[in-house]
């Protein structure tokens, strides 16, 4: 049977390939997306609270995703803003490559 | 869900999420990124959040990731060329996320909430689009439209980021 644990180790081992995609990669597309994967491992364990948390009413406590509602409506935007950053960029770099940006470099 | 079903998602979208980072090409960490999305969906139905795995099909495997590959394909990135790879940092930022996974699973271990199976749902649901419908507008009806003033203050920027500055 699959128990909380299972579900919590999946969202475990998913943020961690994102928390290193953004650590090793050094392309800011493949960053962006790395971070969308660490969001949607802690949208994944916070759904699993809401399933194995049934109320007295016999119904799964819903606040948990009305939260990964907002969360999904946040990254959303945060990707669209990202990537209008990365456009604004290149424009000026001719770039997406982190190790080529190093003005605020010491 | 039976649990043969668990396991088959859960590597699915373990295994193409592995393949995001992996991929030296960006196009194919993007479709990579939308079976790894598809497979968390399912795990979110399994859950019996099917509106919460609905919205994660249609605005990140739809919206978001046509974002993605319209601007992989707007910039003309192509796969990286090898670059000198600083293996000491790499090294560093892979020892870091294995601690890291280390830590939350030694966590989940002394989690003795962690082992218990999905308590059964007693009443017959009432749909739960119904339900969260219900909580957003009653209980967080304020929260609800400082989203909505967010996402328009985030176009408003996209539009402003993404214009072409007179010279």
């Amino acid at each position: 049977m699959i128990t909380l644990g299972n579900y919590l180790a999946v969202s475990a081992i998913l943020f961690t390939i994102g928390f290193a995609g953004v650590m090793l990669r050094r392309n800011l597309i493949v960053i962006l997306m790395s971070l969308e994967l660490m969001l949607n491992a802690g949208n994944l364990s916070l759904v699993a609270f809401s399933r194995f948390r049934v109320g007295v009413n016999g119904l799964p406590d819903y606040n948990a995703q009305v939260f990964v509602f907002f969360v999904i409506t946040v990254a959303a935007a945060e990707v669209a803003v990202g990537l209008a950053l990365l456009v604004a960029l290149y424009r000026a770099r001719q770039t997406a490559h982190v190790e080529d940006i190093r003005n605020l470099k010491f | 869900m039976s649990s043969f079903l668990f396991w088959i998602f859960a590597a699915l979208t373990l295994i193409f999420g592995a393949a995001v980072v992996l991929n030296p090409n960006p196009v194919a960490s993007a479709l990579s990124l939308v079976v790894s999305f598809l497979g968390l969906s399912a795990l979110f139905m399994s859950l019996d959040a099917f509106f919460i795995g609905i919205i994660q099909v249609l605005v990140y495997a739809g919206a978001v990731m046509v974002l993605f590959l319209f601007i992989i394909m707007l910039l003309d990135l192509r796969a990286e060329e090898r670059r000198r790879i600083n293996w000491l940092a790499a090294a560093g930022g892979f020892g870091v996320a294995v601690i890291l996974l280390v830590q939350i699973c030694f966590v989940i271990g002394r989690f003795q909430v962690a082992r218990q199976i999905p308590p059964p749902i007693t009443r017959a649901t009432s749909g739960d689009v119904w339900n969260i419908g219900q909580l957003l507008f009653m209980n967080y009806n304020l929260p609800f439209q400082v989203i909505g003033v967010l996402v328009l203050v985030a176009t408003v920027g996209v539009v402003l980021l993404s214009r072409r500055q007179p010279r």
